[in-house]
C-alpha cells in the first residue's frame, strides 16, 4: 500500500536532518512579494492549471511574513521599496529563504538606473538567483525543485554551524568577481 | 622637437578620425503657423477668440505640426483658458500633465504640456506653458480638471515645477525625502557600470553612443 | 447650572459622569444617539493596507482612516514601482525604446509599443506607408493582448473578493494566449514585437490556422467563467452599487475605458479615433449604465468576444494579404532583420546575411546604420493614443531630430484611473475597497513607470 508496508519489521530508519530537510521541503509556503511583471509568470505558475505548483504543496502563497518560508522576489525593487522589502524579510521567521526572480531582482536587469536597486542581494540575503525577463514559469520551477534540494539537505545543530563557518571564511578568503578573470594583463577592458 | 614620441600608434586629441567630430546640425523645431490651419482648428482657433477676447494676449503662439494643434499659453492665463476650454468649447476631459526640460532655452526652460480632449467634438488640442528654472511656478489646474492632482505631483517630483494652488504637492514617485528632479536633463541617469570576471560594461550614460 | 437644571434628566440623551458619557436611551431616539456618537471622533483607526498585500492589484499602498467597517478616508501611495523608464529611454535609440515601452504595463505589453510605434510614425511622418499586413498584425495581437489582460483582470479581481475558480479558468485561457505570443513572437510577454515601422517579423506558417483553433477553443472555455459568475448571487451582493463613479466624476477625473463605459458613454478610442484600420473591423463598443463594479465586470466579460470577432476578421484578412511585407518600406527606417530558425536558434537568415555581405553594399551599409546608430526623426512633438485594455494609453513625444528620444511621457490610464479610488470607497465599507480597486484593474508598473 504505502511505504509503510515495505519497511522490514515496521522501522524506518533515517537522520534528523533527513526528516526535517523532507519535511521542510515539501511544504514551503511563498510569501506574496509580486512586484511587476515577473510577478504574472509567477501567479501562472501558481495558478494557471499548465505549471501546477500544488505539485509541490505551495500553492498556499502565503500574505503574512510570519507564516511564510519562501520569498520569491519577483520583479523589480525601486528605491521606495527596498525598506518595505527588507521589512518584510525581517519579519519572517526562521527558517527562511530568497529567490531573487528574474533579472531586475538579481542584478537591476536592464534598468540601470536611479530608480532600481541593482541586485536585492544588496537588501536581503539570496539563495538561489533566477535570471530571465521574465522567466518562464517552468524556469520558476526548475529553481524552486533546485531550492528544494538545498532545503533537502540543510544540516543541523553542530553541523550547521559548522557549515556557516566554512562558507563565511571561504567568502572572506574569495576574490572579488572582477578580480577573477584570466586576461592577460589587469585592465585589459576596462 | 621638445617631446619624445612613442610609438606609432595612438589617440590624440579626442580620438575621432572620422570628421564627423565637427558637424553641425540646426534643430529645426516647427514654429509657429499661419492661418488656415486645417481640419477643425481653425474653427476651434475661432471659437476660443470668441470665447475668450483676451486670446492675442494670452496665446503667444498657435503651432499646427503632424496633425496636432498646440497653443502655446502664457501661465498667468493658464487658468482662465483651462476654463474657458472647458465650458465654452466642451473640452471635458484633460489627459494629464507632461513635462520637458529644455536647459538650453533661457528663461522659459521647463515646459508644462496639456493634452485635452472634446468627447463630444471628438477633438483634441494641447496647451503649452512654460516657466524658468529658476522661478518654477505654474498656476494648477487642479479646480478645473480633477484629474491633475496625481499628475502635477508627478511634474514636480520629476521637473520641480512647482504648482501654484494645488491642494497637497508633494512627491509621489520618488520617495519623499529625495533629493533632485530626476528627468531633468542636469539629473545623472545614475546607472553603475557592471562588472564581470576581469571586465566592465559601462553604464548607459557613458557608452559611446551617437547623438 | 442653576440646581433644578444639575439634577437628573430622564430625558437627557447624555450626561458626563466619572466613568465619561453616559448615553441614555429611552426607547426611538437610536438614530440621534447613534449620530452622536459619530460625531465623537474616537473610533477613527488609522490603517495601511501597504504595498505588499495580497489584495491590492500589485504595490499599491492604500492608507484608510476606518470608523469600524466604514471607510472615511482613503489616501492611495504610488511610487513603489518607479522604474524611470521614460528617462531611460533618452539614452536609447528609437527602436530600443520599444523593449522599455514594453516593461511598462506589463499585462499589456503590445498596446505599450503601439502607441510609442504610432507616435514616432507620426513624426516620422510614414503613418500611411505602414504596410497593411503590418497593421492587420498588430491589430490582431492588440486584441490577444485585450483578452489575456481580461483575464488576468479577471481572475484576480475574483480572487481578490474571495472566489478562487475563475483564477484558475482564467490563467488556463491566458496560457493558450500566451501559447500564441510565443509562436508568433518568441517571448510569452514583453515581446518587443511592435517597432517602428510595423512589426519585427512576419507570422509563421500555418499560424493563421492555429489561431482560428484558438479562437474556437477560446469561445467555449470563456463559458466556464461566464457560468461561474454572472447572475452569481453572492458574487453580484459582493459586486452591485459597490465602487459607484457616475460621468461627471469620470470627465473630471480624466478616466477612459471600461470604468467610463460603465457609466453609459460609449467612448471608445478604436471607434472614435481609429488608428492601424481599425475603422474596417466591424465590432461593438460594451457599455453599461450601472456605475458599479459588477457593470465593469460584464464590460469586461463582454469586450472578450468582442475581441473575438476582431480576431476573426483579422485572420481572414491575414490570409488575404499572405506574402506582403510586414515593414515599411523605406529602407533607411525599417528595421533591417530577416530572421528564420536556424540550427543555433532564431538569427538572421542565412539568405539576408548572403546579400548584405555578398551583393548589395546599400544592405549592408542599411543594416550597420540602422542597427548602430538606428534612424534620425525629424523635430517636433507627437501624441499617439491606443484604447487599451485599462483606458486610454497615449505615448507623448518629443524629439530634437537625433537618433534618440529627446523625452517621452506616457499617458498611462492606471494613473488617471486610480485617483477614482478615494471617490469610489470613501463611505463604504472596507472590504469594498478591495472590489473597486479590482474594478479599475490598475497595473502598477504603468502607475509608476
Amino acid at each position: 500500500m504505502g511505504l509503510e508496508d515495505k519497511l522490514p519489521s515496521g522501522v524506518l530508519l533515517s537522520t534528523v536532518e533527513g526528516l526535517a530537510g523532507y519535511m521542510r521541503k515539501s511544504s514551503v509556503w511563498p510569501a506574496t512579494f509580486g512586484l511587476a511583471c515577473c510577478a504574472i509568470e509567477m501567479m501562472a505558475l501558481g495558478s494557471s492549471p499548465k505549471h501546477d505548483i500544488s505539485r509541490f504543496g505551495m500553492e498556499r502563497f502565503s500574505a503574512s511574513p510570519r507564516q511564510a518560508d519562501l520569498m520569491i522576489v519577483a520583479g523589480r525593487v525601486s528605491q521606495k521599496m527596498a525598506p518595505v522589502l527588507r521589512q518584510i524579510y525581517d519579519q519572517m521567521t526562521a527558517p527562511k529563504w530568497v529567490i531573487s526572480m528574474g533579472a531586475c531582482a538579481s542584478s537591476g536587469g536592464m534598468f540601470n538606473n536611479y530608480a532600481i536597486v541593482q541586485g536585492v542581494d544588496h537588501v536581503v540575503p539570496v539563495d538561489i538567483y533566477l535570471p530571465g525577463c521574465p522567466p518562464r514559469p517552468e524556469q520558476l520551477m526548475d529553481a524552486i525543485i533546485k531550492l528544494h534540494e538545498v532545503i533537502g539537505d540543510t544540516k543541523l545543530g553542530p553541523n550547521r554551524e559548522a557549515v556557516i563557518k566554512a562558507v563565511e571564511e571561504a567568502a572572506l578568503k574569495a576574490k572579488p568577481t572582477i578580480q577573477l578573470g584570466n586576461l592577460p594583463h589587469e585592465g585589459m577592458f576596462a | 622637437m621638445s617631446e619624445a614620441q612613442e610609438g606609432m600608434f595612438g589617440v590624440s586629441g579626442t580620438g575621432d578620425t572620422s570628421g564627423y567630430g565637427g558637424l553641425v546640425r540646426t534643430v529645426a523645431n516647427p514654429g509657429s503657423t499661419e492661418r488656415p490651419y486645417g481640419g477643425y482648428f481653425d474653427q476651434l482657433a475661432d471659437d476660443l477668440e470668441r470665447a475668450y477676447p483676451d486670446f492675442a494676449d494670452a496665446i503667444t503662439k498657435v503651432v499646427v505640426d503632424r496633425g496636432e494643434l498646440t497653443l502655446h499659453v502664457k501661465k498667468e492665463r493658464l487658468v482662465e483658458v483651462a476654463k474657458v476650454l472647458r465650458d465654452k468649447l466642451l473640452f471635458e476631459m484633460c489627459m494629464g500633465v507632461s513635462g520637458v526640460h529644455y536647459p538650453e532655452r533661457t528663461g522659459c526652460e521647463l515646459v508644462a504640456l496639456y493634452p485635452l480632449l472634446s468627447m463630444t467634438k471628438n477633438q483634441r488640442v494641447r496647451l503649452e506653458v512654460c516657466t524658468s528654472e529658476v522661478d518654477p511656478h505654474i498656476p494648477s489646474l487642479v479646480e478645473v480638471y480633477g484629474g491633475n492632482n496625481w499628475h502635477e505631483r508627478e511634474t514636480f517630483d520629476m521637473f520641480g515645477i512647482i504648482f501654484d494652488g494645488h491642494p497637497g504637492l508633494t512627491r509621489i514617485l520618488m520617495p519623499d525625502d529625495w533629493d533632485g528632479h530626476p528627468q531633468r536633463k542636469d539629473y545623472p541617469l545614475g546607472g553603475i557600470a557592471v562588472e564581470y570576471k576581469g571586465a566592465t560594461t559601462p553604464a548607459p550614460q557613458n557608452r559611446r553612443s551617437y547623438k | 447650572m442653576t440646581q433644578q437644571e444639575a439634577r437628573f434628566d430622564p430625558y437627557a440623551a447624555t450626561r458626563e459622569t466619572t466613568e465619561g458619557t453616559v448615553y441614555s436611551v429611552t426607547g426611538g431616539d437610536w438614530d440621534s444617539l447613534v449620530s452622536e456618537i459619530g460625531e465623537a471622533k474616537e473610533e477613527r483607526i488609522i490603517v495601511n493596507m501597504g504595498p505588499q498585500h495580497p489584495s491590492t492589484h500589485g504595490v499599491l499602498r492604500l492608507v484608510l482612516e476606518l470608523e469600524g467597517e466604514t471607510v472615511t478616508e482613503v489616501r492611495p501611495g504610488i511610487g513603489y514601482l518607479h522604474t524611470g523608464i521614460e528617462k531611460n529611454m533618452e539614452y536609447r535609440s528609437w527602436t530600443q525604446g520599444t523593449t522599455f515601452a514594453t516593461r511598462m504595463d506589463y499585462l499589456s505589453p503590445i498596446f505599450n509599443e503601439t502607441a510609442y510605434c504610432l507616435a514616432i510614425e507620426k513624426l516620422l511622418g510614414i503613418t500611411n506607408d505602414i504596410p497593411e499586413r503590418a497593421s492587420i498584425i498588430r491589430v490582431l495581437m492588440m486584441e490577444l493582448n485585450r483578452i489575456s489582460s481580461h483575464m488576468v483582470a479577471l481572475g484576480t479581481g475574483a480572487l481578490e473578493l474571495g472566489a478562487m475558480g475563475p483564477m484558475f479558468f482564467a490563467f488556463r485561457e491566458r496560457e493558450a494566449v500566451l501559447d500564441t505570443f510565443e509562436a508568433i513572437t518568441g517571448l510569452r510577454m514583453n515581446m518587443a514585437y511592435v517597432r517602428p515601422g510595423g512589426v519585427q517579423q512576419d507570422l509563421p506558417e500555418g499560424m493563421t490556422v492555429r489561431l482560428r483553433e484558438l479562437v474556437k477553443e477560446l469561445r467555449k472555455n470563456f463559458k466556464d467563467n461566464e457560468r461561474l459568475l454572472v447572475g452569481n448571487t453572492i458574487w453580484m451582493k459582493r459586486t452591485e452599487g459597490i465602487g459607484y463613479l457616475d460621468l461627471a466624476g469620470c470627465t473630471t477625473l480624466g478616466i477612459t475605458g471600461p470604468v467610463l463605459r460603465s457609466t453609459g458613454l460609449p467612448w471608445d478610442l478604436r471607434k472614435m479615433q481609429p488608428y492601424c484600420g481599425y475603422e474596417n473591423y466591424e465590432f461593438d463598443v460594451i457599455t453599461a449604465d450601472t456605475c458599479d463594479v459588477y457593470g465593469r465586470f460584464l464590460i469586461r466579460m463582454a469586450e472578450l468576444e468582442q475581441s473575438l470577432r476582431i480576431i476573426e476578421q483579422a485572420i481572414d484578412k491575414l490570409d488575404a494579404t499572405h506574402g506582403q511585407p510586414v515593414m515599411v518600406a523605406d529602407k533607411k527606417i525599417a528595421w533591417p532583420a530577416q530572421l528564420a530558425l536556424g540550427a543555433d536558434g532564431l538569427g538572421n537568415s542565412l539568405d539576408h546575411i548572403r546579400e548584405i555581405m555578398g551583393s548589395s553594399m546599400e544592405s549592408l551599409i542599411h543594416h550597420f546604420k540602422l542597427v548602430t546608430e538606428g534612424f534620425r526623426v525629424p523635430a517636433g512633438q507627437a501624441y499617439a493614443a491606443v484604447e487599451s485594455p485599462r483606458g486610454e494609453l497615449a505615448a507623448h513625444i518629443v524629439s530634437d531630430g537625433g537618433t534618440k528620444p529627446y523625452r517621452v511621457h506616457f499617458r498611462e490610464p492606471s494613473f488617471n484611473n486610480l485617483q477614482s479610488t478615494s471617490a469610489m470607497s470613501e463611505g463604504g465599507m472596507v472590504a469594498d475597497i478591495i472590489g473597486a480597486v479590482a474594478s479599475i484593474d490598475p497595473v502598477m508598473g504603468g502607475v509608476d513607470r
